[in-house]
């Protein structure tokens, strides 16, 4: 289906999120859709797919123009959104699941819709369990139902905003052959994402947005730098590695034990120098939250000690944790990091230190301007963090870390940020690396791991390694130890999967929800 | 470990943003829920075969035509202030304290052992009330830290655990009535002994109305109003109720807070309890919380959980049911008219509200915050 956006506008008070953006896509294009933090990228799926109503503006599908009230709207003339979020995930039946919005009969017709899903689903070589249960697929299963579950609804155009967090290489590439497979069929594919390499690889046109414009649309090849050109008006550069000048431990594990779900970690033998940087790699809901998540003193120590600065912490509470300077940063935003409902000064007044008993309300206004610049949010500090995009919530989340924190435990960091975000990000990181904080971070990017860790540590299937040197370590030996071949010698035993168990995915990051390690994947 | 216990389940889902500015339109729309709970009300006395502007015009007889309506009616805002006030300090948090009516009456409970404890000592009178409102206080604040403590150690939800604590709250009293402290010779539904008048709160010309009390209902109100917006406390309270689980991780003692906030109104609703012993009956009786614990939840959810109106709609509601005190005798009307009307305008409120929240989301240039679950998509990265 052709897809023609006709000077679309939005404003959100002052912030024109679109700006008259005028595009189209035509039919059977994966559609790449490319823009700084904060650029309008959902505002514009979220026009197109009902959930947002555009001030101005006109679509046509097709080349008849159409209204859309709300995403059920919307899927009547076959756009859908794919979005994910376990926690809109009820405990039900897969097929049960699908059968929610479809066009109503009052008695839900499940053995059709059963035979029908599961054809689709083997027309594009996927198979899904459709009796099991919603809450023990991994976050990729979840996405191919969801992806399911609109096409079987009719979806001929399909939104994608940022989908490739949280799934594996090998559900990338699944999800990369799906789309591809139906773009063949003539469906049209939206796909955002800040990941240019899979941009490259899997778009067939890229639109790049910039402070709600569109400014400017290329087809491949692609050259990367002259996307980065457009989305940010300048070159972006990496940089040189951080070196790290280690001081003395500050985190010591002794034959830390710990286990959630069907994950346990055992016998974990690991220090943390002042100033250094420790990234976790492997397969989501390997272990890796588990181990920061007990090292911020939220889930119980089964074994062994945790030493910070010398003294034992183990079996103290989190609050115990956080005010002897351990810092935790969970991946959900909007679940577990900011309280929607309060503003941005509301949240740094939260965690003022030592803040009397009357709020200061100039003083929080002040720290949040501060904050702001310091991050680089886009926002003011009366801002409700729900209304911030994805990147702004993002840096709103670091930007609360305590100043004097010593050890840094930060889940996917970078989630969300564009590449440049990514880099001035880091460097905030590591300026506080070089005052003797450390940091452990986790992270599905393999680039991101090499070049701001200092040591790595490889969670696959029920083992951690022994710590790599990143400086030393290539981007295709890491994709090989997170894929299960070893470096040298066995790894360490020290992460088992739970056998048996209820059949639920171990429930890793409070709100992650994947399966077991994929054995073999990749 | 108490600090791994699960949400509290949300008042009214569009509680989240309820602490936004309140802009003309909003107040556009509540008078337009005001005309269509009197439409209702109309249709309905219609129905009963009465003449419905002649009612209203009973029950605005009934609230101001003389000093003593005007007095009684203050007399019935007081518990309400109080009532209410209180509620908005657990939906603050993120809870439904339904048992703020057993908490009334505790207060009551406690007020009057305390004064049947000390009627006979030689203490001056004074000092004798005084510890019996403060024992009142703090019999509602433990009938409500009962409620929290099921609800944060027990997993009870504190609409189910207040239900229940309502109801022993109620036997509570018709057994002390009718058991141990009843009248010398048999008890009776009028309640224990009067206390002499000393041992009540000093009342003006006559009426039952104390300044006392009153004074004590609006500081209430004020005290509230000036925690839930200006301090420290009270933006940890919205934040737990808000998001408990990131209001946690960002170093708020969660459950603390919860439980802070079940006896913060749970004394306030004891103190209510206090000044109907001490200073309207004399004396505990039956039905002592006379359903204010309710009506300050209605009032609650009717002001969106602001506290800057709860006097004004709380005074709306006490005028109400003075007012229709007359109706029985004047036009043969039950006087639960009232409660109609309430319920009427609490209805076309909440009503209201859905309708503004769901046009506001269409609206230009509004805030689309969508926090109410399920009905806007998440952000593009926002979990995994
Ligand atoms: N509900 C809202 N209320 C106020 N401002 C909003 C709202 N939604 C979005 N905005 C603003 O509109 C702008 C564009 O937001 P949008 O979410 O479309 O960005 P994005 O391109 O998706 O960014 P990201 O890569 O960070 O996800 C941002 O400045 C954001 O703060
Ligand atoms: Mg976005």
């Amino acid at each position: 289906m052709e897809i023609r956006l006709i000077d679309i506008r939005k404003h959100f008070g002052p912030v024109k999120a679109n700006d008259g953006i005028t595009l189209t896509v035509p039919a059977g294009t994966i559609q790449g859709i490319l823009g700084e933090n904060g650029a309008g990228k959902s505002t514009l799926m979220k026009i197109l797919s009902g959930y947002q109503h555009a001030d101005a503006g006109r679509i046509e599908l097709d080349g008849r123009p159409v209204h859309m009230r709300s995403p059920a709207d919307a899927i009547r003339h076959g756009v859908g959104m794919l979005h994910q979020d376990p926690l809109d995930f009820p405990p039900m039946r897969v097929v049960d699941n699908l059968l929610i919005g479809a066009p109503g009969r009052l008695i839900p017709q499940r053995r059709e819709a059963v035979s029908a899903v599961a054809g689709l689903a083997g027309s594009l070589g996927l198979s899904i369990d459709l009796k099991a249960e919603v809450g023990s697929l991994t976050v990729g299963e979840r996405q191919q139902l969801e992806l399911l579950r609109l096409l079987w609804l009719g979806a001929r155009v399909l939104i994608l905003d940022e989908p490739t967090t949280g799934i594996s290489a090998r559900q990338r590439q699944e999800l990369f052959d799906t789309l591809r497979r139906l773009a063949a069929q003539g469906k049209t594919i939206l796909f955002v994402s800040h990941k240019l390499e899979e941009v490259e690889e899997l778009c067939t046109r890229v639109a790049v947005l910039r402070q709600g414009r569109l400014v400017g649309e290329a087809l491949p090849p692609f050259r990367v730098e002259r996307l980065v050109g457009m989305m940010f008006e300048r070159e972006v550069t990496p940089g040189e590695r951080f070196a790290c000048t280690p001081g003395k431990t500050l985190l010591r594990l002794a034959g830390l034990g710990a286990e959630h779900g069907r994950i346990r970690l055992e016998g974990l033998d690991l220090e943390v120098k002042a100033g250094e940087t420790i990234g976790l790699a492997g397969m989501e809901g390997s272990g890796q939250s588990l181990l920061l998540q007990t090292c911020a003193g939220l889930r119980p120590v089964t074994h062994g000690r945790i030493y910070l600065d010398g003294a034992d912490l183990t079996g103290k509470t989190y609050r115990q944790f956080k005010k002897r300077g351990v810092a935790y940063v969970p991946a959900t935003r909007l679940e577990e990091g900011l309280i929607p409902g309060l503003s941005l000064a509301d949240h740094f007044l939260l965690t003022e230190n030592k803040p009397g008993f009357f709020i200061n309300r100039e003083r929080g206004r002040r720290t949040a301007e501060e904050r702001i610049a310091r991050f680089n949010i886009k926002g003011t500090p009366t801002s409700p963090v729900e209304s911030l995009s994805g990147g702004n919530q993002q840096r709103a989340l670091l930007a609360l870390v305590e100043p004097g924190s010593k050890l840094m435990l930060l889940e996917h960091p970078t989630r969300g940020l564009d590449v440049e975000s990514v880099i001035y990000l880091w460097s905030k990181l590591k300026e506080r690396c070089g005052r003797g904080e450390a940091i452990i971070f986790t992270s599905s990017d393999l680039d991101e791991l090499l070049r701001y860790s200092d040591r790595i540590l490889v969670f696959f299937a029920g083992r951690v390694s022994e710590p790599l040197d990143a400086a030393t370590t290539t981007v295709d030996e890491l994709g090989e130890l997170i894929g299960g071949a070893s470096r040298s010698g066995d790894p360490v035993d020290a992460v088992s999967a739970w056998p048996g168990g209820d059949g639920r995915a171990p429930d890793d990051a409070g709100c992650h929800a994947s399966g077991a390690p994929e054995n073999g994947d990749a | 470990m108490p600090e791994r216990q699960p949400l509290p389940s949300r008042p009214a889902p569009s509680s989240r943003r309820r602490f936004g500015r309140r802009t003309w339109t909003d107040l556009g729309l509540q008078s337009g829920a005001l005309v269509l709970a009197f439409l209702l009300t109309s249709v309905i006395l219609l129905v009963a075969g009465a003449p419905p502007f002649q009612a209203y015009v009973e029950i605005a007889k009934g609230a101001a035509a003389s000093f003593t309506d005007i007095s009684n009616v203050l007399v019935a805002w007081v518990p309400l202030l109080l009532a209410s006030a209180g509620v908005l300090v657990t939906f603050a948090a993120g809870l439904w304290n339904i048992g703020v009516e057993g908490q009334i009456v505790l207060g009551a409970v406690l007020t009057t052992w305390v004064l049947r404890l000390l009627q006979d000592t030689s203490l001056p009178p004074a000092f004798i009330v005084v510890l019996a409102i403060i024992a009142g206080i703090v019999g509602g604040a433990l009938w409500a830290a009962l409620a929290g403590i099921l609800k944060t150690f027990g997993g009870v939800n504190e609409i189910f655990g207040g239900l229940g604590l309502n109801f022993v709250a109620t036997a509570l009293t018709l057994w002390l009535i009718f058991g141990p402290w009843k009248r010398p010779g048999i008890g009776s539904m009028s309640g224990t002994e009067p206390f002499p008048e000393q041992l009540g709160l000093p009342t003006v010309g006559g009426e039952r109305l104390s300044l006392w009390s009153l004074g004590l209902g609006i500081v209430a109100v004020i005290a509230v109003y000036v925690l839930l917006e200006r301090t420290h406390v009270g933006l940890r309270l919205k934040a737990v109720g808000l998001n408990q689980r990131a209001a946690f991780l960002l170093g708020v003692p969660t459950w603390q807070y919860a439980l802070l906030a079940f006896l913060l109104c749970g004394g306030l609703a004891g103190l209510a309890g206090a000044v109907q012993v001490t200073g309207v009956y004399h004396r505990l009786i039956p039905s002592i919380s006379s359903g204010y614990g309710f009506l300050g939840l209605m009032i609650g959810m009717l002001i969106a959980y602001k506290a800057i109106w709860v006097a004004p709609v709380a005074l709306f509601f006490a005028a109400l049911n003075i007012g229709s005190i007359q109706l029985p005798i004047v036009l043969k009307l039950d006087s639960t008219l009232s409660g109609v009307l309430q319920g009427a305008l609490v209805l076309f409120v909440l009503l209201v509200e859905g309708a503004r929240q769901r046009y506001s989301r269409r609206a230009p240039s509004t805030m689309v915050a969508g926090p109410v679950p399920g009905t806007s998509p998440p952000d593009d990265v926002g979990a995994v």
